[in-house]
């Protein structure tokens, strides 16, 4: 165990993991890299479907019962698949964390519109609000705690699941956890551990912040049991 | 009857009791060692390939006219190696690079197929034999499609030194590191790749990457059917940088006859990795039991009686 512990440190200590094409900076900057893509793509794809299907209320239960059924697919399998027909690249490891993401969001989002009090929604129709400026000015802003509860998991799976880049040949902090396993090397696949944990821990806090920043200050009590709810939801799910 | 027939009768049936007696006395002892006597007992590992060269083996011996049990598709040599020792089962196919490293817990050196099964020879322990090695091997290998091959004019593997900065290899992760992998190629026959990609050891990830043409050249394995299917190019390892992994008989020396051994050792004389490749094809790719296809081609080879 302390033979661990100073090998992991002293591979922490080495200049050379520190330099060049696969040092830990570079590995870092492609993992986030990935992740950030991966998280923009699943927001464009994931926010819309939600945001629709909670302002009508029509196609909800289908829509969440396909996003609960996708959380069933294997990313690994899906990147395995994806790679055959797509190649070295990054689309089967886009594909594989969009797929893994989405869910959540959806699932998350609809349930943020249909918590919003029919009354507030009533009273800004009463006011003479249109469809879209109900969508925009009212329940987005009430149901941001949970929008960015989803977008919080997703975020940190994507993070945490983007070690999967390197089965497929890319780059990424899952390198030195493939290339440790491969080589019999365990400090290199415990020090990619903890790089993955540490950015997932990151992702976490920095976008905690964000939803912070962005929630309205009358929503902020409810936001943060808002999205305790939606991480227990997350945890079980 | 006269009295010196009697006597010659009754000598006769002495001896010939005695003879019974001895057969039975052998027989105990045959138990008592654990060897069963009668049956020889063929075990493989759990891939196409040693499926293929398990029912070989059984039917060759068979065919001598031997009672055979197969306990095929076991696993790994982890398990293997312990039952053939302990008599669990009395002959595997091995190769001699894998087995010499398994059996020198990696610390021998040696590549070419006759010092590699001079090794093994030294390193078996009590009570074991290897028998002849065939040609055939599955080793480490490079690949390319017949394209590259062309364009480049490459035939063996040190015909990459002027051309593989221009190309892409693709292998499994511990490629990068081992000694026999890119740093001996550097070393060994002078090649620096213009990249690596980590996949995988002769699988789905590098087989496509280099059918789609995101790789160059592949690390696979000789006798892959795959190979074959795809109609690639295997370099030759000229230099002999990767160790030889011949296709050899290991048997408990004790369950083994004249018979068994010659039978065997034609079997290995006759199989080529060209061979190998088609029959591992004809499992891998088309599907075909390897019991079937183990036959034909013993039938085919006028292997059997």
């Amino acid at each position: 165990m302390i033979e661990v512990v100073t090998n992991l440190v002293a591979w922490f200590a080495d200049p050379i993991n520190w330099q060049g094409p696969t040092g830990v900076p570079t590995r870092i900057l492609e993992h986030i890299w990935y992740s950030v893509l991966a998280i923009v793509l699943a927001v464009a794809i994931a926010q819309p479907v939600g945001i629709l299907i909670g302002h009508t209320g029509r196609g909800g239960a289908l829509a969440i019962n396909l996003s609960n059924a996708a959380r069933a697919v294997p990313t690994f399998g899906v990147i395995l698949l994806t790679f055959l027909v797509a190649g070295i690249g990054l689309v089967p490891v886009l594909v594989a964390l969009v797929v893994l993401a989405v869910p959540s969001m959806i699932t998350n989002t609809y349930a943020g519109f249909r918590a919003v009090d029919r009354d507030v929604r009533d009273s800004a129709e009463g006011m003479g609000m249109t469809g879209w400026q109900v969508v925009r000015r009212v329940e987005i802003p009430v149901a941001m705690p949970l929008i960015m509860a989803g977008v919080r998991i997703s975020a940190v799976q994507i993070v945490a699941t983007a070690t999967f880049a390197a089965v497929v040949s890319l780059g990424g902090l899952g390198r030195y956890i493939i290339d440790g396993l491969a080589q019999q090397d365990l400090t290199q696949v415990l020090a990619g551990a903890i790089l993955v944990a540490a950015l997932s821990l990151l992702t976490e806090l920095g976008l905690s912040r964000l939803q912070t920043a962005i929630v309205s200050d009358g929503l902020q009590e409810e936001s943060q049991e808002a999205s305790m709810e939606a991480k227990l939801e997350g945890t079980t799910g | 009857m006269k009295f010196r027939e009697r006597c010659l009768v009754l000598a006769v049936g002495v001896v010939s009791l005695l003879v019974v007696a001895a057969g039975c006395g052998g027989g105990e002892d045959a138990l008592q060692q654990g060897g069963g006597g009668d049956g020889i007992v063929v075990g493989s590992a759990n891939f196409p390939e040693q499926l293929i060269l398990g029912n070989m083996y059984a039917e060759v011996i068979e065919d001598q006219g031997f009672e055979v049990e197969r306990r095929l598709n076991l696993g790994t040599r982890d398990v293997l190696f312990p039952a053939l020792e302990s008599g669990e089962i009395t002959l595997v196919p091995e190769y001699n690079g894998a087995l010499l490293s398994y059996l020198s817990k990696g610390q021998s050196d040696v590549t070419s197929p006759e010092e590699t099964t001079k090794g093994l020879r030294k390193e078996l322990p009590e009570g074991l034999v290897a028998l002849e090695a065939s040609d055939a091997q599955d080793k480490d290998a490079l690949a390319v499609t017949p394209e590259t091959a062309e364009k480049y004019d490459l035939q063996n593997t040190s015909d990459l030194a002027g051309v593989a900065d221009e190309l892409i290899i693709g292998g499994p992760p511990e490629m990068s590191e081992r000694p026999d992998g890119l740093p001996g190629l550097e070393k060994v026959y002078g090649i620096e790749f213009a990249e690596f990609k980590a996949l995988d050891a002769g699988g789905p990830l590098t087989v496509e990457a280099l059918a789609n043409g995101d790789i160059d050249v592949g690390r696979v394995f000789s006798s892959q059917g795959l190979i074959d299917a795809r109609g690639w190019v295997v370099l030759a390892d000229d230099k002999e940088l990767s160790p030889a992994q011949n296709i050899i008989p290991i048997i408990r020396k004790q369950d083994t006859t004249g018979k068994i051994e010659k039978a065997l050792n034609e079997l290995s004389a006759t199989l080529t990795t060209e061979d190998l490749k088609k029959l591992n094809r004809r499992v891998e790719v088309d599907k075909e039991d390897p019991e079937d296809v183990a036959r034909d081609y013993l039938q085919q080879k006028g292997l059997l009686g």
